[in-house]
């Protein structure tokens, strides 16, 4: 049992950690997040072409490095740290893992191929417009009409669904409810048919667009796994984000913890600096336990992801892993930016200040995939129905 | 990272389950799941006995080196069998804090003498141990300790005079450990001494305190003048905070994997309730036993990265473990309130009178302590602020 980084791991956080405090300052974060497009072109290219972030856990055959999921988490980590606007949450943790789970070994060789290149933003989207994030928000249909499949629908919620090249999207045959019927798409954006819509948001930082499919037309080599049997495939691709999610979180509780610990030790009011109070101090000894919480479920979380995909014992307790981390997570990092922002005081309130870009940020990242207690209902279930 | 046993682990935890289940019958049967925190007062002296089967299978002081009579397990071997203890639902240790601290103790600061007398009765389970730390006037603060050592040169003995409080088990102990003041002149962390006492002589008086659960494990301890050999002085006179503050360390060691098990099996108690009473139905419910349950599962991991993690040359603890008795404190105070919740207005009704508390009512009453020994939770955060997050100390008080 080795519950710790090992050495190489440790150097991927810490590369991580230190190209990003470069690239993605206050003043880029800013700069991107006012755009439409919601991330610089060329940050992505850098991030594609010299640090190859993008093909991280991708297996070698497919182009990629050929690193594990406690790779991925610890980047993501870092991501959330430095709040950086990559189109790589949906790219790599939507997307790639989508591909990995449940795409034919051509799918893989041409579309995950493509992703490691630099060459494909991709994403995906399931979501009808429903907070339950399950089966029954699926609401976009297919229908077979001879060789080829019609879709229709909406999708709303889709992390950069105006922007990605490749969209991966779920339907249900039409008249079929909960899990029967679901199949999993691969379409071009610029298919016709397709209509993308930004969705302006609370967090700027992260994206979302809404999709629209009229009379979509694709042949059956887009077809994912068995039709109709989509599912357990989008289940698990869903869980594996959303450990990916949950680490990003823990990313952000440990940047709110330090710096309101840095401001609070700078401020000085009736001579001593407000740090020096037991108010404060127990204030942020709570945020320092909740990120070691957090931090301790994303590592475990990150270990069965790998076993989920690479194989393993572990592979089994994914979707109580993922519930296990998001629900704990999703509540930390809101209740530490919003302590953080009180203990900021007035210049916590202004927009020159960073502090509400992770307080928007912490909302998003909490209903992104369901919240706290959506997860929590998906634990009870298993415990007590 | 990597979070497998391998397969001749897998084989020592079947040996330990197997042990368990073939000797934790007859007389031992009615020992399960009972003598853990809040329940200590039951069934003392076949727990005494058990103590002793433990120790014939080699069972006691697993994770203590062999030169120590220890059985030299690696960590994954003490984890394991930790879990299967609690999982056996085996009783609650009354060796634990020889076991525990007084061993590690002496291993690393005692001398070979001190080892040679004391470790082979904690390895044998017959000679059971105390802890005198906390005094009246010496909680939080507990550096201010005003009991007080002296040495008689013509007698050859340390006496100790003064009182502690909050001593568990020490109406079963034959020994006590006991930091006193060996420099009456000393204030704070200075001057003090640690002390390895026989409970069973007349300077020492033992009463019981009656808790809030109308039981009793803790007591006050009064010495008046009890001896001490000059050899059972563990360091020299004025370095007893070093020695109790390593031995503070050891608190928390792999036991805490064992103490999570017994935790999973109190939560396993309020589901089996939940379910059976309706309540697993209330949304608010379900809402806080996915809490506690998920809570539960991220502490037995946050445990696993103490373990794997390197503590620092400076011997400075890891950020996981500085909040580790904040977090399963707390977490554990709210398990004793949901407890209540999902048994209702049935949760008033006692098993028998006139006070016989059931296993839920006692843990629910007795985990309010866990807040409080060991450090206080506002003690906690406090430490938690300073050394770990390098915020400004507690200023000092003027002196008295």
């Amino acid at each position: 049992m080795e519950f710790v980084f090992t050495q190489e791991q440790e150097m991927i956080r810490e590369t991580a950690a230190s190209f990003l405090a470069e690239v993605s300052d206050s003043a880029a974060v800013r700069r991107a997040m006012a755009s439409e497009q919601g991330y610089e072109t060329a940050l992505w290219d850098r991030i594609c072409g010299e640090m190859y972030w993008q093909a991280i856990h991708v297996p070698e055959s497919c182009g990629g490095m050929g690193l594990g999921y406690v790779e991925l988490v610890a980047m993501m980590e870092q991501m959330g740290r430095h709040l950086l606007c990559a189109p790589f949450f949906s790219t790599v943790c939507l997307a790639a893992n989508a591909l990995r789970v449940a795409g034919s070994e051509e799918q893989q060789a041409q579309w995950l191929g493509q992703i490691c290149e630099g060459k494909l933003t991709a994403t995906l989207a399931f979501n009808g417009g429903s907070s339950s994030w399950d089966a029954q928000a699926i609401t976009a249909t297919w229908r077979r009409e001879a060789d080829a499949y019609v879709l229709n629908g909406e999708y709303r919620y889709v992390i950069d669904g105006h922007t990605a090249d490749l969209l991966i999207v779920a339907a249900r045959a039409e008249g079929t409810a909960g899990e029967q019927g679901i199949s999993l798409f691969l379409l071009k954006s610029e298919t016709p048919g397709v209509s993308r819509q930004w969705l302006p948001t609370m967090d700027q930082a992260r994206k979302q667009a809404a999709i629209e499919l009229t009379e979509v037309r694709v042949s059956a080599d887009a077809v994912m796994g068995l039709p109709e049997q989509g599912w357990p495939a989008l289940a698990k691709t869903i869980d594996l984000a959303t450990i990916a999610l949950a680490a990003e979180q823990v990313g952000g509780c440990q940047q709110m913890l330090d710096m309101a610990v840095a401001y609070t030790s700078e401020r000085v009011q009736f001579n001593r600096t407000i740090a020096s109070y037991q108010a404060i101090k127990h204030k942020a000894a709570d945020m320092m336990l909740k990120t070691e919480v957090a931090r301790s479920a994303i590592y475990y979380a990150a270990c069965v992801a790998h076993e989920a995909l690479e194989g393993g014992p572990l592979a089994l307790e994914l979707s109580e892993a993922a519930s296990v981390a998001k629900s704990y997570c999703s509540d930390a990092y809101f209740e530490i930016a919003a302590d953080a922002l009180q203990m900021f005081g007035g210049v916590g309130f202004t927009w020159e200040y960073d502090v509400h870009l992770y307080l928007k940020r912490a909302k998003s990242s909490e209903h992104l995939l369901g919240n706290g207690a959506l997860h929590r209902e998906r634990l009870a279930r298993v415990l007590l129905d | 990272m990597k979070l497998s046993f391998s397969p001749e682990d897998e084989q020592f935890r079947a040996e330990v389950s197997s042990w368990l289940q073939d000797n934790l019958q007859g007389d031992f049967e009615k020992l399960r799941y009972r003598g853990g925190p809040g329940d200590e007062h039951t069934f003392p002296e076949e727990r005494k006995v058990w103590e002793q089967k433990l120790a014939e299978g080699g069972w006691t002081c697993v994770g203590w080196p062999k030169e120590y009579g220890g059985r030299g397990c690696s960590i994954e071997q003490q984890v394991i069998f930790f879990e299967e203890y609690a999982r056996t639902g085996a009783p609650g240790r009354v060796g634990h804090i020889g076991e525990g601290l007084t061993g590690p103790t002496l291993i690393a600061f005692g001398t070979q003498e001190q080892r040679e007398k004391y470790l082979p009765g904690i390895v044998a389970g017959t000679e059971l141990w105390c802890q005198g730390y906390s005094e009246p006037s010496a909680g939080s603060d507990l550096a201010n300790v005003k009991t007080k050592a002296r040495f008689d040169a013509a007698r050859g003995k340390w006496l100790i005079s003064g009182q502690k409080v909050w001593t568990s088990l020490a109406h079963e102990s034959d020994y006590c450990f006991v930091i006193a003041r060996t420099d009456p002149e000393s204030v704070a962390h200075k001057g003090l001494g640690f002390f390895l006492i026989a409970m069973d002589q007349p300077g020492i008086e033992v009463r019981p305190i009656v808790q809030i659960t109308g039981t009793s494990e803790f007591n006050e301890v009064f010495f008046d003048d009890a001896e001490c050999d000059a050899g059972d002085i563990v360091g020299a006179a004025g370095d007893g905070w070093k020695v109790a503050m390593g031995l503070l360390g050891f608190e928390r060691g792999v036991s805490t994997l064992g103490q999570q098990m017994q935790f999973q099996n109190e939560l396993d108690e309020v589901v089996r309730q939940a379910r059976s009473n309706g309540a697993a139905k209330d949304p608010v419910i379900r809402q806080r036993i996915a809490r506690a349950h998920a809570e539960l599962k991220i502490m037995r991991y946050n445990s696993m990265r103490i373990l794997s993690g390197q503590s620092g040359s400076d011997g400075a603890l890891q950020k996981e473990a500085l909040i580790y008795k904040l977090f399963w404190s707390t977490w554990h105070r709210s398990l004793g309130e949901l407890a209540m919740d999902v048994l209702g207005p049935e949760c008033e009704i006692l098993e028998s009178g006139p006070y016989e508390l059931s296993r839920l009512q006692s843990m629910y009453l007795f985990v309010r302590a866990d807040t409080i020994y060991g450090g206080t939770n506002q003690i906690q955060r406090n430490i938690i602020a300073e050394r770990g997050l390098g915020m400004p100390r507690e200023p000092k008080g003027a002196a008295q």
